[in-house]
Formats: structure tokens, C-alpha cells, sequence
């Protein structure tokens, strides 16, 4: 009897750091850094703040879309989402018996996603600061230059259907944040500050180092060809648009 | 008893006579004038046709305007909620612009390269818009440097390149205001400096509905398609 009920208790307690864990948030001391399309390669320099651990799950968008209904399939308006939002779900407030509670929310726009961060109290991070963070590995705050931890994200971006994993089944970085390579895509605040498309290649002349592909094909180590790919997605993204593999996660001000 | 049988038609054609009065005033206010414009500036008062040139008169009175529905369509930009100030200081939201075709642009004034240009753009589109259709149309310029572009500054921007009429709104947002239409405009842009940015130079024309109906892309372009799609939504 004693014993089962130590293990009903040592099961509650695991469960109770389990669910603690999923809108757990991380401090990340800010920095100075080179991005790879840098501001005319300057060093960017990062506040401090904190950043989700994982990324939004799909229990979480769902408990979200259940308090603000207006972010239902059925009910999301077309200036915010395209057709895709949300399509796998059975219904506006239930998964598809494929999806896992604990995978991470794909298939969401960007105005959802800055939606949910903000009803947290938070917002989506920056490209510089989610690139800031990104660049870690298990050991180092940055390891860009290392060839294990580029071949990890190229392994990953060879690797189908990432995104019905579930949340922290990839390494914990040096900052304690879990899922940034590995899992799925995810938005931030100003991923529209990418001018690779084809408005820009017509009139944005600063920017010329950074589309067709050049960057791509000059890089002499994997580390940019990893990164070239991530901008370019951002890139090629509307605020509206929804993908199988685009996720988020939130951040917040120190 | 009998009074009442009395009273009953009277007070019938006390609201009939009120009725035929109150749509005298309406078809009083209708206006008609000849679609070439042939006797200048005049006006008639009842429907027929232009003495030069026989084609219809057109009505143009603002009374037969049509009337606008207060829902929104799921695709109108009058569904954001942000919050911006005009060059004359007036706090507003999107939807206060409501009612009149809207040419935006994304500029920002301590630009020296594609702005000056854009607002060219800007003012050309304007000018080839016929006068006829002024009051139907709303030209609004938005700063994506909300922290340098105050009111005032706009203000000064719009006297400068002489668009301080009534048909010209700057609107000055708050960072993620900006950030949030501009992806509702498809519009990029980032900060390269402290004063300067690069962005996409896209001119994009609202129904007064506020729903997207064309975009034109770069610089010193052919705006033919643009004024056509001015016209043709206030027309509607």
C-alpha cells in the first residue's frame, strides 16, 4: 500500500515539473554578435531577456484558441491566416488523433503567433535574438564554426516530418533552450526585414549580397549554407502564411 | 363616436402629406451635370441630357452616394486595432479612414534615396486622379521610423514636398503597429542604421471598405493601372 502510494506521489510530482516545464521561460544574457547577413556586418548587439524553453505545443495553442475563439479555424479572418491554418485539426477546439498534445503547434500564421505571445504577456523574438540563441550548442554560447553542430542542422533539414516529434526531444544548448534545430521552423517579429524576394531584388540595392543564392554558393564552411537556409525561408514567408513545419516560441524583456 | 371616424383619415393624410414632403427634400438635393463636362461646372436639377454634347446627365450629388454598410469583410485592414497619430496630431485607428478609396505608402523622412521618390510616386498617382474624384480619395503615407517620424515632423515633411492638403494623412504608429501592417502590406523593411533603412517600395490602393485591391511595385513605374484602380473603386 506504502509503496503505491509513494509512486502515486512521485508520479504526481513528475507530472507537476513535466507540465511546469512547458511554458518554463530561460534567462539569456545578451551579447555582442556577427549574424550571417549582418547589418552590413556589424556586430548586433542583444539585451538580456528570457526566452521560452521549448516551443508553443499544441495543448498550448489549444488551450489558447479555446480562451480567444476568435483564433478558431472557422472564426480566424482571412487578413490573418490562410487556408491551411490550423488544417490538420479535427475541429476548432480538437487535435487530429494523429497530432500529439506535446508536438509542437504548426500550421499557424505569424499574426497567431504574435497573438499568442502577446495574451502570455510576451512577444516573438527578433531574428537577431533568435539567431543569438540559436548558435549555441550543448557546450558553447557559440559553436557556428564547429562542424558537428552544422551537420546536426543539416541532417535535420534532410530529416521528414520533424515536426510530429515531441517538444525537448532534441539537446538542451548552452542557454537551457531546447528545440531550436531539430524540430520545426519558427517565426519571429521581424522576419520581414529579409529583402531576398523579388520586390527587393528590383529596387533594394543595399542588400545585394543577400539573394540569388550567391551567399550560398560562396560560403566555404556549412555554417553559412545552415543559416542562408533559415533566411531564406523568412524570406520567402507572408505574416499570413501557414506551414506544416513553422512553429514559434515566445520571449520576454528582462 | 363620429369624431373619430373623422380624425382616423385625417391623421392619415397628415402622414402621407409628411411623407411626399420629406421625399420632395430627398430628389431636391439630386444634382445632375454632363459627364464631358461640356457647360463647365453647371448643374441641373433634374435627370435629361447634356445640351452640347446629348449624352446623360449623371447625377452627382453627395445624397445618392452609396451607402456604406458598417460590417467589415474578413480581408479589410479596417480589422486591425493598432493605434496611430496623423501629422495634425489627431490619435486615430485604421478603420477611421473609412469611406474613401486609400493609396498607402511606407516611407520614412530622413530618407534620402527611394522616399523623396516614393512620394514623387505618390504625388504623380495624385495628380493624374481627376479632380472629380478628389473627395473620394485618401493618400496616406506611413513611417516605418515611428521613433524619429513624430507629427510634427511629418507635418513638416508634408509642407516640404507639398502634400499638405486635406486628401493627404501621414500616420505615425507604434513599432509593432508598424511591423504589423507592414506584413499586411507584403511590405519589408529593416533598419540599417540609426537614420536609415532599407525597404520595399510598393504603393498599394484600399477599396474604402479597406480591402486590397492592387499593388504597384518599384520605383518611377507605370502607375496607368493604378489610377485605373483608384477610379474604378470609388466608381463602385
Amino acid at each position: 500500500m506504502k509503496i503505491l502510494l509513494r509512486l502515486t506521489v512521485c508520479l504526481l510530482m513528475l507530472n507537476a515539473t513535466y507540465s511546469n516545464c512547458q511554458s518554463k521561460m530561460t534567462k539569456i544574457r545578451g551579447g555582442e554578435y556577427i549574424p550571417l547577413y549582418g547589418r552590413d556586418s556589424m556586430k548586433v548587439s542583444i539585451k538580456n531577456f528570457s526566452m521560452d524553453v521549448y516551443p508553443v505545443t499544441n495543448k498550448e495553442f489549444l488551450a489558447f484558441v479555446k480562451k480567444h475563439p476568435n483564433w478558431q479555424r472557422s472564426k480566424a479572418i482571412k487578413l490573418f491566416v490562410d487556408e491551411s491554418y490550423l488544417r490538420e485539426w479535427k475541429s476548432d477546439t480538437v487535435l487530429n488523433v494523429t497530432q500529439k498534445l506535446n508536438s509542437p503547434i504548426t500550421n499557424i500564421s505569424w499574426f497567431a503567433a504574435k497573438s499568442y505571445c502577446e495574451s502570455k504577456g510576451k512577444r516573438l523574438p527578433t531574428v537577431d535574438e533568435w539567431e543569438y540563441v540559436a548558435m549555441a550548442n550543448k557546450k558553447m554560447p557559440d559553436a557556428r564554426k564547429l562542424k558537428s553542430y552544422n551537420k546536426f542542422i543539416l541532417s535535420w533539414y534532410e530529416k521528414p516530418k520533424s515536426y510530429n516529434q515531441t517538444i525537448g526531444s532534441t539537446f538542451k544548448n548552452y542557454w537551457n533552450v531546447y528545440d531550436l534545430h531539430g524540430l520545426v521552423w519558427e517565426w519571429t517579429s521581424d522576419f520581414n526585414s529579409v529583402l531576398i524576394t523579388g520586390e527587393s531584388r528590383k529596387d533594394v540595392d543595399t542588400d545585394s549580397n543577400l539573394f540569388c543564392g550567391s551567399a550560398a554558393i560562396n560560403a566555404t564552411d556549412l555554417m553559412n549554407y545552415a543559416a542562408f537556409m533559415r533566411y531564406a525561408i523568412r524570406g520567402s514567408l507572408k505574416a499570413k502564411y501557414t506551414m506544416k513545419n513553422l512553429g514559434f516560441r515566445c520571449v520576454k524583456d528582462n | 363616436m363620429k369624431s373619430i371616424k373623422y380624425f382616423i383619415p385625417l391623421v392619415i393624410c397628415l402622414l402621407l402629406g409628411a411623407c411626399a414632403k420629406n421625399n420632395d427634400k430627398v430628389s431636391s438635393k439630386l444634382e445632375y451635370q454632363c459627364p464631358m463636362k461640356c457647360e463647365g461646372d453647371k448643374v441641373y436639377t433634374k435627370p435629361g441630357t447634356c445640351a452640347v454634347c446629348k449624352m446623360d446627365l449623371r447625377p452627382i450629388s453627395k445624397s445618392v452616394k452609396k451607402v456604406l454598410s458598417d460590417e467589415i469583410s474578413e480581408e479589410s485592414i479596417f480589422n486591425l486595432t493598432s493605434k496611430w497619430n496623423t501629422e495634425e496630431g489627431k490619435s486615430i485607428m485604421l478603420k477611421d479612414l473609412k469611406g474613401k478609396t486609400l493609396v498607402m505608402v511606407m516611407i520614412y523622412t530622413t530618407c534620402k534615396a527611394a522616399c523623396p521618390r516614393l512620394a514623387a510616386d505618390m504625388r504623380n498617382i495624385e495628380a493624374k486622379v481627376s479632380k472629380e474624384y478628389k473627395e473620394d480619395v485618401n493618400y496616406v503615407l506611413i513611417s516605418i521610423d515611428p521613433k524619429t517620424d513624430t507629427p510634427q515632423k511629418l507635418k513638416t515633411f508634408a509642407i516640404e514636398n507639398f502634400m499638405d492638403g486635406e486628401q493627404w494623412t501621414f500616420l505615425q504608429g507604434t513599432e509593432s503597429g508598424v511591423r504589423e501592417f507592414s506584413n499586411v502590406l507584403s511590405v519589408k523593411y529593416k533598419q540599417i542604421s540609426p537614420l536609415d533603412f532599407s525597404h520595399s517600395n510598393i504603393i498599394s490602393v484600399f477599396n474604402p471598405q479597406g480591402e486590397l485591391v492592387h499593388q504597384q511595385e518599384g520605383l518611377g513605374v507605370d502607375n496607368k493601372e493604378t489610377i485605373l484602380k483608384i477610379i474604378e473603386t470609388v466608381k463602385k
